[in-house]
């Protein structure tokens, strides 16, 4: 009875919203190893930046990915902005640290609801989207947008938040956090919830580490790294610490997504009382010439941007290393040894944005 | 915040590879580019946001290059990508999809110059 | 009004989309917009569903699958193009590896504007397409007739 078996898994797939491809070998319900197919969603966006000018290219890149799109403009936005050694104000920067933080929100909403659906909890699955529309709505007030906001560019921000307005967003944050945390007990109390994420799909600080892993998988591992520590956008400024969690499994990094919930509320209120009147933008003249990688933290981890200019507006190449591409080799070993039946759970454990990995 | 671009050689990059991964750098990407006259390979390496990168410079895209996919295991996803999209020659990935990485219209399209690729419409 | 559109079940399928549409698509399905009192269920089988929701553009590699999706459901179905990529390929028409809009290769009944599409749109869509249904039902009751 021990005979190997190939399930394929995807690539449209009930718990999948995007489509990635796995071929399962299984020995009876367990599986042995996973192969990965990724490309359904590849559309060599990178090659763009030769019909697009490097000021209009971050509409390209708010698209890479409609999650954490915001974080995707500003990190390209920060590759440009040091190549051509521009200054960006005061004021920007922590606009900037507010939407980065308001996406963080609602990704990790968004990603508890679909870990609910994954283990058959329809009714938080909702609880977490309505929730999540609450932050969309600040979204929306702020920058007219739902999930797209438009907002960042090259030089600054190009829409403003008044001081009243930051008020009421970070009274409405306070009101919300009571209701996050009533969710954040059912998904780390719940007695079946535990049942389906604890032990399942470890991932040790050891292999996190060797296998490259980033984001809120390596933190549930033990490892503290967040790119935020850097200090780009000001928040050096910002006192916070990374979010880690030393169990390694599905709970871990369920419990880390929770924690990093309030962790974001804390830094907007934080950042808007730092705040100072000024200018949002600065005129960006000459073209870009030189090379850089910039990297900031999303949702899901690390992402990259590397610019590369040539003293022409087009830039000469740009290449996106998204946190999901890193996830993927971490992914396929904590499939290793799992039971058919986890595998939903696990792949989303790691938060796939297949839109972004491809590209 | 500056960072550290060392040029190396096709011969040095196995050891290099080897160094930063004793010092337990994790690897954080490849990224190839295409130059008018040469391509250029680009590994980069962090440790504790410690982050360095390797540049190799390659005349053509047949030149053929070690996979360090054997000291960073994770080096075989992008090992993939860089022989699908540019066309570069890597031998010995831990896994290898023969060209079957990402399925595109046109092979190796970020070799290719960009008039070629107003014909497809 | 036949059973049909009284409950019509929807499949979706994320072509090359950046996700935008796609969280938009389960948005629409959650109690702020709850598609689901028109009852709409979304499904993953494409042989329970009626209506073919598409996000993203066509490419190389996803354009058998969204056809065998397509050819799989019963009939009569419906097919709507979800946001701009889905229509015409949007930002992303240049790149090259994206061929256009969902009717490169499936018969496309409606298409929705927007990047990202915004769920009231999507409602909109999913009751011009019911009425739809009932129309390519009548025809076929017809035509057997």
């Amino acid at each position: 009875m021990s005979g190997r078996t190939i399930i394929p898994f995807g690539p449209q797939h009930p718990v999948l919203p995007e489509p990635i491809h796995l071929d399962l070998v299984v020995e009876d319900e367990k599986v042995i190893e996973a192969i990965p197919r990724i490309g359904f969603i590849h559309r060599g966006l990178e090659r763009l930046v030769e019909k697009k000018d490097f000021i209009d290219f971050v509409y390209v890149a708010e698209r890479i990915c409609g999650i954490c799109s915001f974080i995707h403009g500003m990190t390209y936005c920060l590759a440009v902005e040091e190549v051509m050694k521009i200054e960006v104000p005061a004021r920007a920067q922590y606009l900037r640290i507010v939407w980065s933080e308001l996406s963080r929100i609602h990704s990790h909403l968004l990603w508890l609801g679909l870990t609910a659906d994954a283990f058959g909890f329809e009714s938080l699955f909702m609880q977490s989207w309505r929730l999540r529309e609450l932050i969309l709505d600040i979204i929306e007030e702020t920058t007219g947008g739902r999930v797209i906001f438009g907002s960042a560019k090259v030089g600054g921000v190009r829409r403003d938040i008044s001081a009243e307005k930051m008020q009421e967003i970070v009274k409405k944050l306070r009101s919300y956090q009571k209701e996050m945390d009533d969710i954040g007990k059912v998904f780390l109390g719940d007695l079946t919830v535990q049942h389906r994420l604890r032990g399942v799909g470890v991932l040790s600080t050891a292999s996190a580490k060797a296998l490259g892993a980033v984001g809120p998988m390596l933190r549930a591992s033990g490892v503290s790294s967040d790119i935020r520590m850097m200090g780009y956008s000001s928040y050096g400024t910002l006192d916070f610490a990374p979010i880690v969690e030393q169990d390694a499994d599905c709970y871990a990094r369920c419990k880390v997504r929770i924690r990093e919930l309030d962790q974001s509320v804390g830094l907007i209120e934080s950042a808007a009382s730092k705040m100072i009147d000024g200018p949002i933008d600065v005129k960006v003249t000459g073209t870009p010439n030189g090379e850089f990688f910039a990297r900031s933290e999303q949702p899901r981890g690390e992402v990259i941007y590397y610019a590369k200019g040539n003293g022409t507006k087009f830039l000469q190449r740009m290449r996106v290393r998204t946190p999901t591409f890193a996830n993927i080799t971490p992914l396929l070993e904590t499939l290793k040894g799992c039971q058919l039946a986890d595998v939903p759970v696990i792949v989303l454990t790691i938060d796939p944005c297949i839109s972004c990995a491809e590209r | 915040m500056a960072q550290e671009i060392m040029d190396i050689t096709l011969g040095e990059l196995m050891d290099k590879a080897r160094k930063y991964q004793a010092q337990g750098f994790r690897l954080v990407q490849i990224c190839c580019t295409k130059l008018p006259d040469t391509l250029e390979l680009q590994y980069s390496f962090d440790k504790e946001y410690d982050f360095k990168s390797l540049r190799l410079t390659l005349p053509d895209a047949s030149t053929p290059v070690p996979s360090i996919s054997g000291v960073y295991l994770p080096a075989f996803l992008y090992e993939n990508e860089i022989h699908d999209l540019f066309g570069i020659n890597v031998h010995g990935m831990a896994v290898d999809y023969k060209g079957h990485f990402y399925m595109t219209a046109i092979k190796t399209p970020f070799n290719q110059p960009a008039q070629a690729e107003e014909k497809k419409a | 009004m036949g059973a049909l559109s009284k409950s019509p079940w929807i499949i979706h399928y994320d072509g090359s989309s950046c996700n935008g549409c796609d969280i938009e698509v389960l948005a629409a399905l959650m109690p702020r917009f709850d598609l689901e009192r028109f009852g709409v269920i979304n499904t993953g089988n494409p042989k329970h569903a009626d209506i073919l929701l598409l996000t993203g553009s066509i490419n190389e590699q996803n354009k058998s699958v969204v056809k065998n999706i397509y050819d799989q459901m019963p009939h009569p179905k419906v097919v709507v193009a979800v946001g701009i990529c889905a229509t015409s390929g949007g930002i992303f028409r240049e790149c090259y590896n994206v061929q256009g809009g969902a009717d490169k290769v499936v018969p496309v009944d409606f298409y929705v504007p927007g990047c990202a599409v915004r769920p009231e749109a999507l409602i909109d869509a999913a009751v011009a397409a019911v009425a739809l249904l009932d129309k390519k039902r009548d025809a076929m009751k017809a035509g057997k007739a």
